[in-house]
């Protein structure tokens, strides 16, 4: 029976295993390309392990060479760390206004809010642009990170974690003559801080990977962020397979970083509601 | 296992709170007995005093009520609320946005009618519809691998790591990679295929008929790692009684999969199945970046024609028209949600 069980599990894994190396062989066929010379990129039976190394030359070619991926990159650390940060804080606000003070209209404020929530972004991409020119927004990292910090999905998150925050706590504070302020910063944000970690990882990992929005939002090449340079990168150098391999694993290396480091909190925050960007 | 790490109260930090707490709670019970205490947890005496008390702590708490939602509704009516509005008027319209505003001219439903003779649009809109059979595969994968990964099997961490990791790589990044691995002469697939005698593989994303199959696959693949982790999620909560006494019953594997797991994760799947569905229709980098709907718009999307018409080809009235429809088919498939929610899921 006990032999039965191991065995049964083993080949469990051994299907698992294989089934696993279709999803981990992009990955390393990605990094093995971006250290090789050009012409071993497409060389068949493939050449896992380099016979011929040019990891320095690629990597020092993508980030120092024609194409300003050291700008890219302080453009969406920046972008990315300032727009979590700012929906952080202005979840959590809403996110407490919406659960611990009582105000007339509350509840009609957070269906509208809820309501934004199942509005296609691409839908209201066009009005979006004409109001960024307007407001001069167009173009400006402001305007991106403005862009990402309104989300009725980071409000109705961490509303969920905030809920769940005892009446007693906020009680024993307002009798302490804490204003709403006071009890937000020194009581209910604290108790949350472990919700707040898992919203702030997966908003992180939303702006990094963003796309469209810098597509749209920003014209200069100075102030792209790394998905657009890997892009534009891409589609102008051509046929340097193995550089533009090197930019790939540069614009993935972070987050994987990230993801392994913060695996727990990204982990719980999906199945928690099963939340997507 | 989830409850414990993500519960606002960490039993260890807060001793000390709680300690506080017990010290205040005789307060408000206190007050309580007689009626509700004011700010000050003590029971006013005087009667109009706490009147005119009681609507100024109203007030109060309805100006912090304000100002703490107030960020973000601001953000969202500037940034959503006040786009919707005017992409619904502008797809009434025949307009372009590089053009003065008083250059605008309503055409009424004329843009709607317009959009059932556009072969791209209705190219697109296939294109869209039959995107969508990639959402029950993936669920149907990740089902099967979720309940092998869940009790089947050694390292089930390190299989979760694996297959949720195309998920959190950027699309750009995934997309421009796969673009050399189904490179139709030297990707290594194709040499892979003709290593193992294969005459003439396809030309996955340069070939109009498998240009979309190879979207979809790719779609799938990032997918996975999604579902996975939400049914995972989902297997941890059955309770393991139930398999025990099916045991006992001497029910077989299938038995089990079909009358214990796969009803009891039946909520799973229609959330997978309804924003799986959503996120399909919204999908834009991917196309995008891999194929900008080449060959011969076989894999042109809406929202890629949204973005063309709008960006390109400067149609704002036009594009808003498809943003509206877009938007239509979203609304729809929520709508349905909310129907089939009561009808068809096992609670």
């Amino acid at each position: 029976m006990r032999y039965k069980y191991i065995a049964g599990r083993a080949v469990a894994t051994l299907l698992m295993l294989i089934a696993g190396v279709a999803f981990v062989l992009p990955f390393a066929w990605m990094i093995s390309a971006s250290v090789k010379p050009e012409i071993d990129v497409f060389k068949y039976p493939i050449e896992w392990i380099p016979k011929q190394w040019m990891a320095y030359d690629n990597y020092r070619e993508v980030w120092f060479g024609e194409y300003p991926f050291v700008t890219y990159y302080w453009n969406t650390i920046k972008v990315t760390a300032l727009t979590t940060v700012v929906s952080v804080v202005v979840s959590c606000m809403a996110a407490y206004g919406f659960s611990h003070v009582e105000f007339k209209g509350r509840n009609a404020l957070f269906v509208v809010v809820l309501m934004t929530f199942m509005i296609p972004s691409a839908s209201i991409l066009v009005p979006q642009f004409m109001i960024f020119r307007w407001l001069n927004l167009f173009d400006t990292h402001l305007g991106l990170i403005l862009l990402g910090s309104f989300s009725a999905l980071g409000t109705f998150m961490m509303r969920q974690f905030f809920l769940g925050i005892h009446k007693d706590y906020l009680d024993a504070g307002r009798m302490d003559g804490a204003g709403h302020a006071r009890l937000f910063v020194g009581i209910a944000m604290p108790l949350v801080r472990p919700a707040i970690a898992t919203y702030a990882i997966l908003r992180f990992i939303w702006t990094w990977n963003d796309y469209a929005n810098p597509l749209i939002f920003l014209r200069s090449d100075a102030l792209s962020t790394i998905q657009l340079g890997i892009q534009k990168f891409a589609s102008e150098s051509g046929v340097y397979y193995s550089l533009i391999m090197a930019g790939t694993v540069s614009a993935i290396l972070p987050l994987i970083a990230i993801f392994v480091v913060g695996q727990k909190q990204v982990i719980e925050g999906i199945s928690l509601g099963g939340v997507k960007g | 296992m989830l409850r414990s790490t993500l519960s606002p109260l960490p039993e260890s930090k807060n001793i000390f709170k709680s300690v506080r707490i017990c010290a205040y709670s005789a307060l408000p019970v206190f007050g309580k007995i007689s009626s509700e205490p004011d700010e000050d947890g003590v029971h006013s005496m005087a009667n109009t005093p706490t009147v005119r008390k009681r609507s100024s702590r109203v007030l109060h708490e309805t100006a912090a009520g304000y100002a703490f939602i107030g960020p973000m509704f601001i953000g969202l009516l500037v940034f959503t609320i006040v786009p919707t509005i005017l992409s619904a008027i502008l797809s009434f319209s025949e307009w372009s946005f590089i053009a003065g505003i008083d250059k605008i001219k309503f055409v009424g439903f004329s843009n709607y009618a317009k959009l059932f003779d556009d072969d791209v649009f209705l190219l697109s809109m296939k294109n869209n519809l039959v995107l969508l059979i990639a959402v029950p595969i993936q669920i149907v994968v990740s089902l099967l691998i979720a309940v092998v990964v869940d009790r089947l099997v050694y390292f089930k961490s390190l299989f979760k790591v694996v297959f949720f990791l195309p998920y959190i790589s950027s699309i750009v990044a995934v997309a421009i990679v796969f673009q050399l691995l189904f490179h139709p002469s030297y990707g290594p697939i194709n040499s892979f295929l003709t290593a193992i005698g294969v005459d003439n593989p396809p030309k996955w994303l340069a070939d109009i008929h498998y240009a979309l199959p190879s979207v979809m696959i790719i779609l799938i693949w990032i997918g996975i790692g999604f579902c996975l982790i939400v049914y995972l999620a989902a297997l941890q909560s059955i309770p393991r009684d139930l398999y025990e006494s099916a045991d006992i019953d001497g029910a077989g594997a299938w038995t089990r999969f079909s009358r214990i797991t796969f009803p009891l994760v039946s909520p799973t799947t229609f959330f997978l199945l309804v924003t799986g569905l959503i996120s399909s229709f919204k999908s834009f980098d991917i196309i995008k970046v891999l194929t900008e709907g080449r060959p011969a718009n076989s894999t042109s999307v809406i929202t890629y024609y949204l973005y063309t018409t709008a960006f390109e080809n400067l149609k704002t009235g036009y594009a808003s028209s498809i943003a509206w429809l877009l938007f239509g088919c979203v609304l729809l498939i929520t709508l349905v949600q909310l129907y089939g929610q009561k009808k068809w899921v096992n609670y």
